[in-house]
């Protein structure tokens, strides 16, 4: 246990609104959404579900880019720019941050282009989910300012996955996404929040404590590992998408809090040797980036991971070590062969993804041992594609999720690893339906037994978001897909199979 | 002219800056205290203990307050009094709130709260949950209902084809983005005044007098603005407005109840799910010769508005079509879950979707275009509904004509049919349907409406009206009504907040009336006081009263003088002339007899048409919208821009409902879990996103602005209601995912699908036409 009381802690310090705030004597779990509404008195940015899945409460976190983020698409100005949900970032968090909201948009009167357009575009009825709407737009349109593009129709439909509007049907905040840039740009100045955070800037590790519970950011890798060894109950966070809910929803305590999200090192995703290492803390964005670079048909995947506030915030790291079995990651990462690299202290270990876990939210870390890396084998020649399937396209939790792999030798299956979320107490590879296909030649006779077997692989889960019939019938079903796809006579192409290509590949 | 313009949304300027304060935005009064209710954790059970004190004894609490706190009867029914406030020695739902937690902080209460399953304790009771359970235990909140014309049963058995089945739609959370929330403020002499998010001010202000023991003039209740309503807050926003208002009287304190999003799931009921069992005699051609339908709705565990809701379903069973010989049975199923409620359209949706599932099965059973059977049916000149009244109004032969040119959909047909020879995997499919909706309340006495204007000394102009400003912008188009009859800018009208100490006994803001009965009662008033200025400049300056013109904030008087509205309210002032005026209105010619189910309801109709495109997975259910093209009669629009908002808005929700939104209670299997509502969570609970709005959405309002497109039912400007019709137009969202399923077995089998479709529903209905 972190020992709270005796443990030294200054003030959180972030940029918010021109100065530089500092928060004392807060529980470590209090949100950024009840801080702003509840101690700063800002009531523009709104609570709609206090779970992260509606985005009424979006803001925008700005910091000076670390190593990891030398060449990030969201740098604005010298600052690296992205939505969050206030309603499940702990206050610490922001520590050595700028908290931009819906209040620092208009220049006295004067709307903002982003808000301008909403206006215009009728963008607005109710009004409740717009500030959220706005600041995603706002972000949208730094980052193309910054980068002197324009996002298509499309691509704006998927900056907003994580806003949810039950008034207007979309139509016109798309418009208003479009119209947007019509107006002469306005450039944010971003030198004042740069300037204070680089004064804030500090590679100690930050403590910080209220009451018994306890708050730490360690800087550096070495620094953490340490913190791990020294407190293995302590709870790691980075994005707080999860544990956010705890909080939020079910009251959990948590009286130490390891937070990995101050760790440069562990935050990029880079290309080591022949693997893509992808930091624990590098965000799901940032990884899922990396990974569709090198593999575009993940690209489904990806946009339909949570919504892009949460793809910000959230870890892939963390989506690994949490371990649900709808979670998305471990599909895709199992079917691509990854191992993780834990540490403990100096100790560092390598244990191939697929032997991870080991039963129900749980796996094989032992105390004071963490995720450092998932590495990802570059030097593949097996053709991969991955397959989420859910009652919405956009921020929804998998019914099923399947990572697929297969390399051929002469039309004979050489190498194969299915791997599906959604089937079982755990992500899992199909070892029958793995072995229905190894050594045999890739038909539809070895896809019928291989669709078979999957059967006797996985009991799937059955709750509200699918029977358990469903998702065996699906997950065979996509094998099929995977063969349609992957056959030597006359494969579809993905907009064949799949009803998001279809559409993306013949809007407008 | 500021009526018939395309004005954006009065405070939208506000929305986009943060700066639209909702009640949990305002200013918290010192001393303000947060409650929190503590839920039933079962479905039925009788309470035999409150172990309150742990409840107490957790940290900030100020006091825990279950039935016996309150003064006055423990109710808030709207309709019936069957709605407790706080249950007392029963739980009839898994989320029933038993007692109240009021603490010093928000965070303080919740956690407290949250000890309900130690504190109550129950003795189970065997829970009654889906509508099938109930109809078979005859388990209703009211009696059955019936409606018949001709003679049903003899037309069937005379039909040349008969068609026999069952069928069922689900329901629908509201989902308004602002949740429920009341904040109660005590007032002098014993007097509450209560900031509460709802469609209804004037029912929470005599609710919360009822259960405080007040005569209503002691109690005012404000509504600036709703973040979102949807029905959701019509009636079900009053057990928080009398909790909060209980425990302020009881504490002295001001006191606030905002509830988090999962305790407004569990707690509040939402669009009832309908169960259909029906007999269908038809011709060869398609049309229907003799039609019996027993619908069965899951009301919940009281009564609500239920009745009403199972009302308009069985007047909107015929919705387009000619209906000879009709029989229509109504069973509001009492179930052990939240109590149904209203939700745009309101029983609307499910009566008028039964006709069109079984239109639809006929027309593949006849192998022919379920459009060319749709409008072999459509009502003609000189028919009459099934209720008795004439559709004297109708144009949706002429509206589907333009829609189905303008649409391609025939070439779409053919091309769809084409796509679908040659793709291995997924199927498209098209569909058409029609939309007629009733406009009015069923309940003669409720379509009444007052307004109050003021003009100030500076030619400003104030408008209060009963209704409530939810986002559908009826603000906006009120103060273009006073500003059209005023002649001044829109700008110089302001609409305030809603309040029950200006406009008494108002009806609620639903039924898609709100601005047909405000704007008529706030043109009323501000037309008086134009009368009176008229008659002043009149006298003054010795013109023809027809002489005196307003327009653009400027007075013609004849041709003597010319002068600013201003320079006429100021002299009009000092002349003593009364410079602000009531309003009213009642809807005319309307009647109904509830026990025959006769009459004449509605004073209009509004029409509607939609054309959708799908493409669906046969591998996984999956699909998507592709096109949709919408053309719908608003009447003479006051604001084109907020009516297509409305239609937009309306069709991608229902959509919704009819495919991804999916409730999922636990099932009845003898578990203390019997009947909780899983989907409590926009995490569980998946509404449309912006990736769900078709790529193609082409929106037109029919006929807006040329004379055959007025409304001919005398209304405001000759426009049309525009809240709730809309929500019927995305039926051809899932008659084309039907179209695409069908197609997946060559159009052989008729798809078993009943909404929601969701994506295991569409992969089931692909197995079967497949077998």
């Amino acid at each position: 246990m972190i020992d709270a009381p005796t443990m030294p802690s200054r003030p959180i310090r972030f940029f918010h609104r021109g100065g530089v705030v500092e928060v004392d004597g807060a529980a470590p779990t209090r949100t950024v959404l009840d801080w702003l509404r509840e101690d700063a008195r800002c009531t523009g940015t709104k609570e709609g579900c206090n779970e992260g899945d509606c985005g009424a409460c979006a803001v925008v976190i700005a910091e000076l880019p670390g190593s990891a983020h030398a060449t990030s698409p969201e740098l604005v100005g010298g600052l690296r720019l992205t939505t969050t949900n206030a309603c499940i970032q702990f206050l610490p968090a922001l520590d050595g941050k700028a908290l931009f909201t819906v209040e620092d948009l208009r220049q006295g009167d004067a709307l903002h282009p982003v808000q301008q357009a909403m206006v215009d575009c009728d963008g607005s009825q109710c009004g409740f989910c717009t500030p959220g709407f706005v600041m995603s737009l706002w972000a949208t349109y730094q980052h193309h300012a910054a980068r002197g593009t324009r996002p298509t129709r499309q691509q704006l439909a998927d900056e907003l996955s994580g806003n949810l509007c039950r008034c207007t049907g979309y139509r016109p905040i798309l418009d208003a996404g479009e119209r947007m840039f019509e107006a002469p740009m306005v450039a944010l100045d971003t030198a004042p929040a740069r300037a204070a955070l680089a004064a804030m800037r500090s590679d100690e590790t930050f403590r910080y404590t209220a009451g018994d519970a306890a708050f730490v950011a360690p800087k550096t890798l070495a620094a953490f590992a340490a913190e791990r060894l020294a407190r293995p109950e302590a709870r790691i966070v980075a994005g707080t998408t999860d544990v956010g809910l705890w909080v939020n929803k079910m009251f959990r305590p948590l009286p130490a809090m390891l937070f990995i999200g101050g760790v440069d090192e562990l935050r990029r995703v880079e290309r080591r040797g022949g693997v893509l290492s992808i930091g624990a803390a590098a965000s799901l964005e940032d990884a899922w980036r990396a990974l569709v670079a090198r593999w575009p048909a993940l690209t489904d995947v990806w946009l339909r991971f949570a919504g892009v506030p949460l793809r910000h915030a959230g870890t892939m790291g963390g989506n690994v070590a949490n371990g649900s079995p709808i979670g998305d990651s471990a599909p895709v990462l199992m079917g691509l062969d990854a191992a993780v690299l834990l540490r403990r202290g100096e100790a560092v270990r390598r244990l191939p993804l697929a032997r991870f876990y080991t039963g129900y939210m749980t796996n094989r870390l032992e105390a004071g041992e963490f995720v450092e890396a998932i590495e990802v084998p570059l030097d593949s020649d097996a053709v991969v594609r991955a397959y989420k399937i859910s009652k919405r396209f956009d921020c929804d939790i998998s019914a099923v999720c399947a990572g697929l792999a297969i390399a051929l030798d002469g039309g004979v299956v050489r190498v194969v690893r299915l791997a599906f979320g959604g089937m079982a107490a755990t992500v899992a590879r199909a070892a029958g339906a793995e072995a229905a296909l190894l050594g045999q030649p890739w038909n539809e006779a070895a896809l019928a037994a291989a669709q078979a077997a999957l059967a006797a692989d996985f009991t799937p889960l059955d709750d509200m978001r699918a029977s358990a019939g469903y998702r065996l019938q699906v997950a065979q079903n996509l094998l099929r897909r995977f063969w349609l796809e992957t056959r030597a006579e006359r494969p579809l192409a993905s907009a064949e199979v799949s009803v998001f290509e279809t559409l993306r590949s013949s809007a407008p | 002219m500021s009526v018939g313009m395309r004005l954006p949304h009065e405070s939208a300027h506000l929305h986009v800056a943060g700066a639209a304060p909702y009640i949990d935005d305002l200013p918290e009064l010192a001393g303000t205290l947060h409650a929190a209710l503590g839920l039933s954790p079962i479905a039925h059970g009788r309470i035999v203990g409150l172990d309150l004190e742990l409840v107490r004894a957790m940290p900030g609490v100020v006091a825990v307050l279950s039935a016996s706190d309150i003064p006055g009867p423990n109710d808030c029914g709207p309709v019936l009094h069957d709605d407790p406030i706080l249950a007392d020695g029963v739980v009839q739902y898994a989320g029933q709130p038993v007692f109240a937690v009021i603490a010093e902080t928000r965070d303080q209460a919740r956690r407290a709260a949250a000890r309900a399953g130690d504190a109550i304790r129950t003795e189970p009771l065997p829970p009654i949950l889906t509508p099938e359970e109930a109809h078979a235990a005859q388990s209703y909140v009211l009696p059955p209902m019936h409606l018949a014309r001709g003679d049903a049963a003899a037309a069937i058995a005379a039909a040349p084809h008969r068609l026999q089945g069952t069928w069922s739609v689900g329901g629908q959370e509201q989902f308004y983005l602002e949740g429920q929330i009341s904040y109660a403020i005590p007032r002098e002499n014993g007097g509450m005044f209560v900031h509460c998010s709802t469609q209804h001010p004037s029912e929470m202000q005599h609710l919360v007098a009822n259960c405080l023991g007040l005569k209503s003039h002691r109690v005012q209740v404000e509504c600036r603005r709703m973040g979102g309503g949807f029905g959701g807050k019509e009636s079900q926003s009053a057990l928080f407005a009398c909790v909060a208002a209980v425990a302020a009287a009881k504490l002295n304190r001001p006191v606030k109840l905002r509830l988090d999003r999962d305790d407004d799931f569990l707690v509040t009921g939402r669009r009832h799910c309908f169960r259909y069992a029906y007999e269908i005699g038809y011709d060869g051609d398609g049309r229907v010769l003799g039609a019996e339908l027993t619908m069965v709705s899951r009301a919940g565990f009281s009564a609500d508005l239920s009745g009403p809701v199972m009302t308009r379903a069985i007047c909107h069973f015929d919705n387009a079509y000619f209906l000879p010989n009709v029989a229509v049975h109504g069973y509001s199923g009492k179930t052990n879950t939240q109590s149904n409620t209203a939700f745009r359209g309101f029983g609307g949706p499910q009566g008028a979707i039964a006709i069109e599932n079984i239109i639809d099965t006929i027309a593949r059973a006849l192998g022919k275009d379920a459009l060319d059977v749709r409008r072999l049916n459509f009502y003609g000149a000189g028919d009459t509904t099934p209720y008795g009244q004439p559709v004297d109004d109708n144009v949706i032969q002429a509206l589907v004509a333009e829609l189905e040119t303008t649409s391609r959909y025939r070439a779409r047909r053919a091309e769809i049919a084409a796509f679908n020879a040659t793709s291995e995997v997924l199927k498209r499919g098209l569909a058409l349907t029609p939309v007629k909706f009733g406009i009015s309340f069923n309940l003669v006495h409720l379509n009444q409406a007052g307004a109050l204007v003021h003009v100030y000394g500076d030619g400003s102009v104030l408008v209060n009206h009963g209704g409530t400003e939810m986002g559908q912008g009826l603000n906006t188009k009120v103060a273009q009504v006073v500003a059209h009859a005023l002649g001044v800018p829109v700008a110089d009208v302001r609409v305030t907040a809603t309040d029950t100490q200006k406009i008494a006994n108002t009806s609620a803001t639903a039924a898609s009336t709100g601005s047909d009965l405000n704007g008529q009662a706030a043109d009323d008033a501000a037309r008086q006081i134009r009368a009176r200025l008229v008659a002043f400049a009149s006298e003054r300056y010795a013109v023809e009263p027809a002489q005196v013109r307003f327009e653009a904030g400027r007075v013609d008087i004849g041709l003597v003088k010319t002068m600013t509205f201003r320079e006429l309210v100021v002299e009009a002032y000092m002349a003593r002339v009364q410079l602000w005026s009531d309003g009213f209105y009642a809807t005319p010619g309307l009647s109904w007899d509830k026990d025959t189910m006769q009459g004449r309801p509605f004073f209009y109709f509004a029409y509607g048409a939609a054309v959708s495109e799908v493409v669906v997975d046969t591998l996984t259910g999956e699909w998507k919208l592709l096109a949709a093209h919408v053309l719908h009669d608003a009447g003479r629009s006051l604001n084109p821009a907020i009516d297509i908002g409305q239609v937009e808005g309306a069709f991608i929700q229902g959509m919704g409902w009819l495919t991804m939104e999916e409730l999922v209670w636990h099932p009845n299997d003898g578990s203390a879990r019997a009947g909780f509502l899983h989907t409590h969570a926009p995490s569980t609970y998946k509404i449309p996103t912006a990736n769900d709005c078709p790529p193609v959405f082409d929106v037109r309002l029919w006929k807006d602005g040329l004379p055959d497109g007025d409304n001919r039912a005398d209304t405001i400007h000759r426009s049309k209601a525009a809240g709730e019709p809309p929500l019927l137009l995305p039926f051809s969202v899932f008659f084309a995912i039907r179209d695409a399923v069908s197609a997946a077995g060559g159009h052989r089998i008729d798809p078993p699908l009943a909404a929601p479709a969701t994506s295991e529903a569409i992969l089931r209905a692909v197995t079967a036409v497949r077998a």
